[in-house]
């Protein structure tokens, strides 16, 4: 009965275009569209009385299970995703958060499990890659081809805990491409924010302000420079989670003008607010607002964002939802490196951007539903099942009411967090009905949810909307070699005990790649009864003339 | 001879050009302006209206940086000489220090193998490389600092287990070099990217020189600029970055520039001129330091940034090898030691792109050749501008005159030059060096020996100004 579902009167509007049409659900999914529609008697009707029909929100960035210091944040999946429910969001998209060294696909299964009992969303899994480890490449493998993951975040902060150098980014994200996934990076430069914090702490400011100090935009748009960069050399496709300041923003917007594909995400607080309240007299207040990259204390920052959002430099919108309690921040009362980072932001997502980018005239109605909903669909290889109204899609559909004012606050919000980032906040746009799989979960204030009845949604590797591109271009920027005639002339003899021996670049470190040794290598026998020779395989060097003196002294240091 | 009276010449500095005669004694200008009353026998050059200039520093060179138990072909002799013979009065050599020593005695065996040998035959001072961050460098480069008259050091982004630093050291090295009013140099380029690239082409089979240029794309580069100037910034420390190569490089420098980031970058352009095709068609392996752009299009980007002062000084970088110690690497282009030509070249290769074209005046000129480097590195107005009191460092230019450069007639020993049947018009008719004509008639006159070594202090007022009111 309550399977099937009637919306008469509405304006759907998609990310290409809106119309005036009924829509008809049943089973889940969007099964008719159009005018005067045949359907089966007793099918609950509502009236959409040309009100916005629009695709329910993703939330692309979540952490609703993130272990702090053997704490979770407050919200977990049934009561994060009740808030998104509530606020027009139908699918999250979580952070599955690895202990550094322990393997990925335990966690995702402890996630997957958390999720699937007490979800009530549709929801879906990235993956962080915490540390990278021997045998991480066959886990994210299975986790690719057998498990549904198709994004994997790396993090260029979080010294001697998460932080990945700049070699191991490159192999990283040279072998996640080879997997067809979605690289997503958290950018901020960890090596300067540790020399900061320490500085800063060294001053005496221990409150959240040095939060903020301590992490200037700049760091942020440093990172972001050396992660765009890093994916332009291997051709890979990067998204940037989090994009918190102008100056990230605008590096993201001139990179994408010269090629590279890199997508950002800016989040729910810094496109609704700003760092100022760093500075807060009352500490909790304070607290609350801590998260990296942090809140930019330029207080235009929020406008800037939400213009490179409405011209499509900025294409998804996230929350970064993680929660902690007063009493959870106040581990770090005394030392604000120790505040859990994190902040609310999951049910009033939607709510913001039409407030901030839509009421003012930035974007219109389906450049809205592309930021909160279509693109991220794209990226993450979900659509058109979502992410789009059309026949066969899921029956995920929010009808949205643009003049309902509604002020924001922690009295009437679902998170259960005492403080609310956006507090006294007057929004303008809010969802009246909210469907889910199919069933009325949101109406008239009134939230009708089950706890597990979200499903896992499984996401294929090689999304077309990235790697389509990337494959093209991997086939004409192909590097090539001059052929040329050999070199004959004369080649200078090294001396064998170099005053000043400098050893050859690099080929310790990576033993294991099949390098041409600059000198034989002096260690290996010659000799085997076989007649075959070790190191027959390697083309002679005739170039080369060891000189190694006698009884030893060789010029070791410069050696494969 | 030590007392010279040049007559008829154009005067030209980095502010104003005037019609003036110049008496030098004891190696100083002692007097200038018209009609001077000079002792007899004062050796007179007659400059004919031609432009008589500062000497040019020139604040990149390598001319004993040894590289695989390799010295460069050119030495300082060699060097120096080819410098004189190209209009460059001083240079500014980097000490490429071993390992395992501590920075001030290694800096101490250099320094005689230069001087004392009695090899350098003009002015010359020294810029100290920090090959990493250890526990007593503070100490370490404050002697160097307080007693040796060093006062600028550069530090690796590249070059991976072997001078590369972390990010977090180099915050650290900027934080001394900034109490101790240094100037931090940096040779910018992302060592983790480039390594990764070089195993990836010779996987590829790609082993010939086009591999270190497709190994160290410009991004590299110019992420790497980026990278520093943030830290510098974060540390409050002037920034100089040697060696800008590409466009994308000097981009990002002149938007943080703009951005008032950067008051403290301050940088080299180098090879203004010099095409991709060369490395390809000729059988001959270049290794240069930082790929090359491939294409002409940043050569005249870079040729644009000089004279808008968004890059300010140009150096040579000069470090030669000859062919048969490039071929160690004709195998592997990991293995070619890196360095190009330059030192004689750099001073007509910058009038013949720059002031022949009309992007920038004789003023200008002095400017990037020697104005700029002498207030950078704090031996301003001694070098750097033709004034009473000043160092009798002099050119005298002919921009009329024109030569072509080749390897067959230059003054090094290296049997290629890269900048090959380049034709330029501006040539130094005179060069005189501490009062002393040293190059006159095409003929060449230098003593090894008679090169000093010129302190310099800390806290240069061009840079430090700046930042001391920051820091306020």
């Amino acid at each position: 009965q309550s399977d099937r579902l009637l919306i008469k009167g509405g304006r759907i509007i998609n990310d290409d275009h809106s119309f005036y049409a009924d829509i008809y659900l049943e089973d889940g999914l969007i099964k008719q569209i159009g005018e005067n529609l045949i359907v089966p008697g007793g099918v609950k009707t509502i009236e959409a009385n040309g009100r916005m029909v629009i695709p329910g929100g993703i939330d692309v960035n979540t952490y609703l299970q993130k272990p702090y210091h053997g704490m979770t944040a407050v919200d977990d999946f049934y009561q994060g995703t009740k808030a998104a429910l509530a606020g027009g969001t139908t699918m999250i998209i979580d952070h599955v958060l690895p202990e550094p060294g322990s393997s990925l696909l335990t966690s995702f299964e402890k996630w997957h499990e958390a999720a699937d009992t007490k979800s009530c969303c549709d929801y879906s899994l990235h993956v962080d890659i915490t540390s990278w480890y021997d045998g991480i490449r066959e886990e994210l493998e299975i986790l690719v081809q057998d498990k549904g993951v198709n994004s994997f975040q790396v993090y260029m902060a979080y010294k001697d805990l998460y932080q990945m150098s700049d070699s191991q980014l490159y192999e990283a994200f040279t072998f996640l491409k080879s997997l067809g996934a979605v690289i997503l990076v958290h950018a901020e430069n960890g090596d300067l924010i540790a020399q900061e914090q320490k500085r800063i702490l060294e001053m005496g400011i221990t409150g959240p302000e040095g939060h903020a100090l301590s992490r200037p935009e700049e760091l942020e748009a440093e990172a972001v420079f050396r992660a765009i960069t890093i994916a332009s050399r291997i051709n890979c496709p990067v998204y940037i989670t989090k994009v918190m300041s102008k100056s990230a923003a605008d590096i993201i917007a001139l990179a994408r003008k010269k090629g590279p594909l890199v997508f950002g995400e800016p989040i729910t607080a810094s496109l609704g607010t700003d760092g100022t309240h760093y500075w807060s007299k009352n500490w909790a207040k304070a607290a609350a607002f801590v998260t990296s990259p942090p809140l930019s204390p330029d207080p235009t920052t929020p406008d800037h964002l939400n213009s490179l959002l409405a011209c499509g430099d900025l294409q998804v919108t996230g929350s970064g939802h993680c929660p902690y309690s007063t009493a959870q921040k106040a581990i770090g009362k005394d030392n604000f490196t120790m505040i859990p980072e994190g902040v609310n932001g999951i049910e009033e997502r939607m709510t913001v951007v039409w407030d901030k980018a839509v009421a003012t005239g930035k974007m219109d109605e389906s450049q809205f539903v592309a930021v909160t909903s279509t693109n991220a669909a794209k990226i993450f290889n979900l659509y058109p099942r979502k992410g789009r109204i059309a026949v066969g899609s899921d029956a995920d559909v929010v009808i949205w009411d643009p003049d309902k004012v509604k002020t924001i606050t922690a009295k009437s919000h679902k998170s259960a967090v005492e403080y609310n980032i956006f507090e006294g906040m007057e929004c303008h746009g809010a969802p009246l009905v909210v469907i889910s799989q199919g069933k009325i979960v949101f109406e008239d204030g009134n939230l009708h949810v089950n706890k597990g009845m979200g499903r896992f949604i499984p996401r294929k590797p090689f999304p077309e909307y990235l790697y389509q591109r990337i494959k093209i271009r991997n086939k004409v920027g192909g590097l090539q070699g001059v052929s040329r005639g050999m070199y004959d002339g004369p080649v200078y003899e090294i001396p064998a005990t170099p005053k000043y021996a400098t050893p050859a670049p690099s080929t310790k470190s990576s033993p294991a790649k099949n390098q041409p040794p600059p000198i034989r290598n002096l260690h290996q026998s010659n000799f085997s009864l076989s007649g075959a020779q070790i190191d027959d395989n390697n083309p002679r060097r005739t170039g080369h003339r060891i000189v190694a003196p006698p009884g030893g002294r060789s010029n070791i240091t410069s050696l494969g | 001879s030590d007392q010279l009276l040049i007559k008829g010449g154009k005067i030209v500095n980095d502010d104003q050009s005037f019609y003036a005669d110049i008496y030098v004694e004891d190696g100083l200008i002692k007097q200038i302006g018209e009609n001077l009353v000079v002792p007899g026998g004062a050796k007179t050059v007659d400059a004919c209206g031609q432009l008589v200039m500062p000497g040019g520093i020139d604040v990149h060179t390598r001319l004993q940086a040894p590289a695989m138990g390799m010295s460069p072909a050119d030495g300082f002799c060699q060097g120096t000489k080819a410098a004189l013979a190209g209009g460059t009065t001083m240079i500014i050599d980097h000490v490429c220090l071993p390992a395992g020593n501590t920075l001030p005695a290694a800096y101490e065996e250099f320094f005689w193998r230069g001087a004392a040998d009695g090899q350098v035959c003009c002015d010359y001072a020294l810029h100290v490389d920090i090959p990493r961050w250890h526990e007593s460098l503070r100490e370490e480069l404050e002697a160097l600092v307080k007693d040796k008259g060093v006062n600028s050091f550069l530090v690796f982004m590249a070059y991976k287990d072997r001078l590369q630093c972390s990010d977090a050291q180099m915050y650290e090295i900027f934080c001394i070099l900034r109490d101790l009013g240094a100037i931090a140099q940096v040779h910018a380029e992302n060592g983790d990217i480039i390594e990764e690239e070089q195993k990836r082409l010779l996987e590829l089979g790609i082993t010939g020189p086009e591999g270190h240029v497709l190994s160290r794309p410009e991004e590299v580069e110019a992420e790497a600029v980026y990278r520093a100037i943030t830290i510098a910034r974060q540390a409050n420390c002037p920034l100089y970055v040697t060696k800008i190569m590409s466009r994308g490089a000097a981009d990002v420098l002149a938007h943080a520039k703009r951005k008032g980031k950067a008051s403290f970058c301050i940088s080299i352009v180098l090879w203004l001129d010099f095409h991709w095709h060369l490395g390809i068609s000729s059988p001959l392996p270049h290794g240069v330091p930082g790929g090359l752009s491939r294409h002409r299009v940043p050569a005249l980007t870079l040729c644009r940034a000089l004279p808008s002062g968004d890059l300010q000084v140009a150096g040579s970088a000069h470090c030669t090898f000859s062919t048969a110690q490039k071929a160690v690497g004709k195998d592997n282009f990991t293995l070619i030691p890196e360095g190009t030509n330059g030192i004689e070249e750099r001073m007509a290769v910058i009038w013949e792109k720059c002031v022949v074209p009309g992007k920038m005046d004789e003023n200008d000129f002095v400017a990037v050749t020697s104005t700029n480097a002498a207030k950078i590195f704090n031996c301003y107005p001694r070098k750097g501008r033709v004034a009473v009191g000043a160092d009798a460092d002099l050119v005298v230019w002919n921009p009329k005159a024109t030569k072509t450069i080749s390897a067959k007639t230059h003054n090094l020993t290296v049997e290629y030059n890269i900048f090959e049947g380049t034709e330029c018009h501006g040539v130094p008719t005179v060069v005189i060096s501490q009062g002393r004509v040293v190059l006159e008639d095409g003929n060449l006159a230098v003593t090894p020996g008679s090169g000093r070594f010129v302190p310099r202090k800390t806290f240069p007022d061009f840079v430090y100004k700046r930042i001391k009111a920051r820091n306020r």
